[in-house]
């Protein structure tokens, strides 16, 4: 029983000690967001890795979850005799949720867990302490660019997934269901408010970005520094900016709409 | 990897990006809306404009010419005090000009409705509009539908 509480104890210390490492890390890499300004061909150089090779499976995936929400919503509304509503329901979707929840769920796996496995190498085959060994800091040089890179990509990322996604409805709802073009956009841009929906669904994107790229970075900076400390980070940093990317995306829309 | 092609990428990548939200604020969204705030404002009192948002439609003729841009309730008339914002170029309106709440579609939105008069003078800005017409309660529609019937039952 006494060994049960210790237990929990023990991993409720580590837990905070995690989480209060984190936090300083994240002090730690905003602090060096501003020297950033002065080297921008190391953020381009990240923005290249993190956001323009996302950019393929962002595209495929937006067209196709485009496609299903044209499909389905079709099929559901078109019993009411409502699919001329269809574009308000693929872009309202699409804008609010689906763009910035399923592209930061594509990004934490396509661009987070290369970020976590990059850095936990670099620790693992002690680079980073080269890097301190001749005065860098690489919390700077090595995890500020990152983190700004996958903030500034992340936006840009969801509204390339929602514009895409709405091309995709468009395609099959206009081109292969029937349903009238006029009223797909004309009804959409009724409904579709430029504040309430598209601002508010950025504002989602850019919290998403920073969550994700923080948990990635922190988890390939905090790895055990063996092949199977990397791995373990790797896994940690989808499942957990997975999870958080959901439930922050409950606490978000309980907010804003 | 050179630096200059990375660089192209990357740049691509912004302005695809870019393109995408602008996209939606210009084809997805009623941006255009805000474009020509620089209207006349008319207010309205209805006995009930039950369903009317801030925002929604004001139509003359089927097309729309102004917003809803307040909704206020007068504690002295206990009416709906409603502002309408018109746009600037259909500044010929007549003074005894008219307005109705109705319904789009069975249950769709609702908009202000308005009629045209036969007056000389043109509305100006804060005016009041005299003659308006509420927005149509469906459940008081239907119970005078269903009282209508028990009336017939005694007779």
């Amino acid at each position: 029983m006494l060994n049960f509480i210790q237990g929990l104890g023990h991993s409720g210390l580590s837990f905070f000690q995690r989480l209060g490492r984190a936090h300083i890390l994240l002090a730690h890499i905003v602090a060096g967001v501003p020297g950033m300004l002065l080297r921008w061909p190391l953020v381009i150089q990240q923005m290249y890795y993190v956001g323009v090779l996302s950019v393929l499976i962002i595209l495929v995936s937006g067209f196709f979850v485009g496609m299903v929400l044209g499909l389905q919503g079709y099929n559901i509304l078109v019993d009411f005799g409502a699919e001329e509503t269809l574009g308000v329901m693929v872009s309202l979707s699409l804008v609010r949720e689906l763009g910035p929840v399923v592209a930061a769920l594509l990004f934490a796996g396509r661009a987070g867990s290369a970020l976590t496995a990059e850095i936990g190498l670099m620790k693992a085959t002690e680079q980073l302490s080269a890097m301190e060994m001749m005065a860098i800091d690489p919390i700077r040089r090595v995890l500020s660019p990152r983190f700004l890179a996958g903030f500034i990509s992340m936006p840009l990322l969801a509204a390339i997934f929602s514009a895409v996604g709405i091309m995709g409805g468009d395609f099959v709802g206009v081109g292969l269901l029937g349903v009238d073009e006029g009223a797909y956009w004309s009804q959409m841009q009724a409904s579709v408010d430029l504040y309430d929906d598209i601002l508010n669904g950025v504002i989602k994107s850019i919290v998403f970005g920073v969550v994700v790229t923080w948990i990635a970075v922190f988890e390939g900076y905090d790895a055990i520094p063996t092949s199977e400390g990397v791995s373990r980070a790797t896994t940690r940093t989808v499942v957990h900016s997975s999870l958080a990317i959901l439930g922050l995306d409950f606490i978000l829309t309980a907010i804003m709409f | 990897m050179n630096t200059r092609k990375t660089e192209i990428l990357v740049g691509l990548f912004i302005a695809a990006g870019l393109a995408a939200l602008f996209m939606l604020a210009m084809k997805v969204s009623n941006l255009n809306i805000y474009n020509n705030d620089a209207g006349y404002e008319i207010t309205a009192n209805f006995e009930n404009v039950s369903g009317l948002k801030v925002k929604s439609p004001v139509t003359m003729a089927g097309v729309r010419i102004g917003r809803v841009s307040d909704i206020a309730f007068d504690g002295e008339r206990f009416e709906a005090v409603v502002k309408i914002q018109i746009e600037s170029k259909y500044n010929t309106l007549p003074k005894d000009t008219s307005a109705s709440i109705y319904t789009a579609g069975l249950l769709g939105e609702k908009y202000v409705g308005l009629e045209a008069g036969g007056d000389d003078v043109n509305l100006k800005d804060k005016d009041k509009l005299k003659l308006t017409q509420s927005s149509l309660v469906l459940e008081k529609l239907i119970s005078r539908f269903v009282d209508s019937f028990i009336d017939k039952d005694k007779k």
